[in-house]
């Protein structure tokens, strides 16, 4: 279901007026939204001229909600309900954070993904994400002075199925129509690429709050394609700060801290890291709440030396890329860098030493992801003309497969495979009669199911009771252009099929994502109803709009009968779509749909025939 | 069964022209992947994803050239038949044997990039070899054999990408 933010019932976009369409950098430690304004990519400001929003959120009890500067200024009064870095926690279980000791929260271990309790109730990630993105579309919504007709959101390259899913859902709860889930290295070589004109192998080394990434990309002619990646959706800034953080503890010989305490000297570790790009040392002072004063000196080689570890850690992912694009750090032609903990200068240096280049640092670090992010939504959105567009080949971050025998997994698609992309396997029975088979889908590189993460479980049932080793059950998996995974299962020896298609789930069922949705509009049923009447309004304008724009390049696909029979679905969608029951509308927009399959399938053949006669033409 | 050679409009043959394959593919995504159809209806959404999955898989097929091989075996009616055929020549066992010793006594980088040049070396002959048996010698059974051997190159090379990853 798509949402859109509209601002008044039945308005629909003019045919020729261009969409609006944004990119969101969703970050660990900061957001941001941009768009494309006259061709060109520009991050949105706030009211005060900000372009960051601090990706921090303050529940309060009367149950108000503090987004960003408001939210950040009280973090250190206010730490248990006010939530910094919760990207960290997105499609993750207790058990799966790191430092969460030094976390002031009261997390609450949810199966598959952890929660946290508020002084506004129990809340999930996915809801706190999505305060955070509800104020970017709003901020959009007013510096646009419109409605937005769809978004990219980015991602960490390394992120997996679990965590794609959850920034998708918290889109959805936000009221967004999510174009695309775009990963962050990709997007900051789109800005890159398109700005510089690059052609060649480029790396993008992208450190973030709380999050590695490294991909390799061949930029060729308009064509932006991933070759290889690699990272760790465990380790970033937020990492540095805690070594300083507890570099702290141990010099200034501190006693357990509060939770009001440990968050102040977060706050200040930071600070202190900051301040070390541009000086030789950071002085760092705080009263705790116990009275103590703290007052320490940090210089340079210091943090570098306690720091030394991570910055080491993050050229493992760097190698196992390049091993995987099968290239070596010379064909590597430039390494752009990006993510606010590039600033440091040891990272700078490190890259440096292992490239033996100087690392591109020509664009905003902090920028430059929600800026490839608005390119490419600007695309997406259908506002640049055939030819001047670009294609973007992505891939998987990671293996995805199944448990086997013995607790093995057996891989489906292996990791780095251009999405979209689909691969099916057979298995087979190991019981006389089994007439049942559970179906565990894992996402990993381990051998052994314990050490990948586990995305799914079904089960198949109705299996015709066969000796062992009869049966063929073929597993199918989908990845989508989100890197997002479906899968079905299905038995086919006796003619007698079950199938049943599973989204990896992390612990939010659909259910939730609709109780989230409806908590998240005060009014709930009237205002739910209206939702629904204005974006069906829109889908069905967009789909006849679509279709005509179809029968008009190619109806000499269509027998007079089948083209007759569309324009019949058309005309029916048409007549509803003014009316005022959203149900109807839907139903006719199934319709027309199913009517066109055939057609957009045809028209799909087409186009490679004619891309391939083109080609020819080309080559004589 | 596809085939993938006419997918992208060339010559059902092992030695490919990697540009046109690459060419090719590129001009049939930029008319079917699905960034093209993202606000387009539900019916054009599906074909397009359907027919990217498709053009992925079969330049993932013709790139490798296991894969590749094997493809044009099946269209020529001949089974590769890697879980079941594990007969090899004994001697090529015992040279592949040799090899995994030795993979087990690198503990250093230069030793396993050293491995690693003199594999490739072997796998390109093999390649050589196999492009000969199938498009010259048109012995698709005699090729058969040779693409098995080759699948054992292939392992062997994942297996020192692990090693440099336990070294590291």
């Amino acid at each position: 279901m798509a949402l859109m933010q509209i601002a008044e019932p039945g308005m629909s976009p003019e045919p020729h007026q261009a969409r609006l369409a944004v990119g969101i950098d969703l970050g660990t430690t900061n957001s941001l939204v941009a768009t494309v304004r006259s061709g060109a990519p520009v991050v949105l400001p706030d009211a005060h001229g900000r372009p960051l929003l601090p990706s921090i959120v303050r529940y309060r009890p009367d149950g108000r909600v503090e987004v960003g500067y408001a939210a950040q200024a009280r973090q250190a009064e206010d730490p248990k309900n006010t939530i910094v870095s919760v990207k960290r926690f997105m499609g993750r279980g207790v058990k799966d954070v790191a430092h969460l000791e030094s976390a002031p929260y009261d997390f609450i271990d949810a199966p598959g993904m952890l929660q946290l309790r508020t002084a506004a109730g129990v809340k999930s990630p996915v809801e706190v994400s999505s305060e955070i993105l509800k104020v970017l579309r709003e901020r959009a919504e007013i510096s646009l002075a419109g409605s937005i007709s769809g978004a990219v959101i980015t991602v960490p390259a390394y992120f997996d199925d679990a965590q794609r899913q959850a920034t998708k859902d918290a889109g959805r709860i936000a009221g967004l129509n999510v174009l695309r889930l775009l990963n962050e290295p990709t997007a900051a070589a789109i800005a890159y690429g398109l700005e510089n004109a690059a052609e060649g192998t480029y790396a993008v080394y992208d450190l973030g709050g709380g999050t590695f990434d490294l991909s390799i990309l061949k930029l060729t002619k308009g064509v932006f394609e991933v070759v290889a990646t690699s990272g760790d959706s465990m380790l970033g800034g937020d990492d540095f700060d805690q070594r300083v953080f507890c570099w702290v503890v141990e010099k200034a010989k501190l006693a357990p801290l509060s939770a009001h305490d440990m968050r102040l000297l977060l706050v200040k570790a930071r600070e202190a890291k900051e301040y070390l790009t541009f000086h030789g040392e950071a002085r760092i002072t705080a009263r705790l709440s116990t009275g103590e004063f703290v007052d320490v000196v940090l210089d340079t080689e210091t943090f570098c030396s306690i720091t030394q570890t991570l910055v080491q850690k993050t050229l493992g992912p760097v190698r196992k890329a390049l091993r995987d694009a099968g290239l070596s750090a010379e064909e590597i032609k430039g390494v752009v860098m990006v993510g606010g903990a590039t600033r440091m200068p040891q990272v700078q240096r490190a890259v440096g030493e292992f490239f033996r280049r100087d690392p591109l640092n020509n664009l905003d670090p902090d920028k430059v992801v929600a800026l490839g992010a608005a390119m490419q939504a600007n695309v997406l959105a259908g506002n640049k003309p055939q030819g001047e567009d670009w294609l973007l080949l992505d891939v998987i971050p990671l293996s995805l497969g199944i448990e086997t025998m013995g607790g093995l997994t057996e891989k489906i698609i292996p990791r780095n495979t251009t999405i979209p992309a689909g691969r099916a396997q057979e298995f087979t029975t190991f019981k006389d009669g089994q007439t049942g088979m559970s179906i565990h889908v894992v996402q990993g590189e381990r051998e052994l199911v314990s050490d990948c993460r586990s995305l799914a479980r079904f089960e198949l049932k109705g299996i015709p009771p066969m000796v062992a080793g009869a049966a063929r059950i073929r597993v199918a998996f989908q990845v989508d252009a989100d890197g997002l995974l479906s899968v079905s299962a299905k038995e086919s020896t006796t003619g007698v099929e079950a199938s049943i298609t599973v989204k990896p789930s992390y612990g939010l069922g659909d259910a939730d994502v609709e109780r989230m949705l409806r908590d998240s509009f005060e009014h709930a049923r009237e205002d739910m109803h209206s939702r629904a009447l204005a974006e069906h309004r829109v889908d069905g304008q967009r789909l006849i709009e679509a279709t005509r724009a179809a029968l008009a390049a190619d109806e000499a696909l269509l027998s007079p009968e089948e083209k007759n029979s569309i324009l019949a679905a058309v005309a029916g969608l048409e007549k509803l779509v003014p009316g005022t029951d959203h149900r109807k509308i839907k139903k006719a927009i199934e319709v027309l749909n199913r009517a066109t399959d055939e057609f957009a399938a045809r028209r799909m053949d087409a186009g490679i025939k004619r891309a391939l006669a083109g080609r020819k033409i080309g080559s004589l | 069964m596809h085939n993938h050679f006419d997918l992208f409009g060339l010559p059902p043959a092992f030695s490919i022209e990697g540009e046109a394959l690459e060419r090719s593919y590129r001009d049939i995504q930029s008319k079917v992947h699905p960034d093209r159809f993202a606000h387009a209806g539900d019916a054009e959404r599906r074909a397009s994803l359907q027919w990217t999955t498709r053009v992925n898989e079969a330049y993932r097929t013709l790139k490798d050239p296991v894969q590749r091989a094997k493809h044009l075996l099946e269209l020529h009616g001949v089974d590769v038949a890697f879980e079941t055929n594990t007969a090899m020549p004994p001697d090529f066992l015992v040279q592949q044997m040799e090899l995994r010793e030795s993979l087990e006594e690198a503990k250093t980088p230069n030793a396993l990039d050293e491995m690693r040049k003199t594999l490739r070396q072997e796998k390109a002959a093999l390649e050589k070899q196999i492009g000969n048996a199938i498009d010259s010698k048109k012995d698709y059974a005699g090729a058969a054999g040779l693409v098995r051997k080759l699948q054992f190159l292939d392992r062997l090379d994942e297996e020192i990408d692990s090693a440099y990853e336990g070294i590291e």
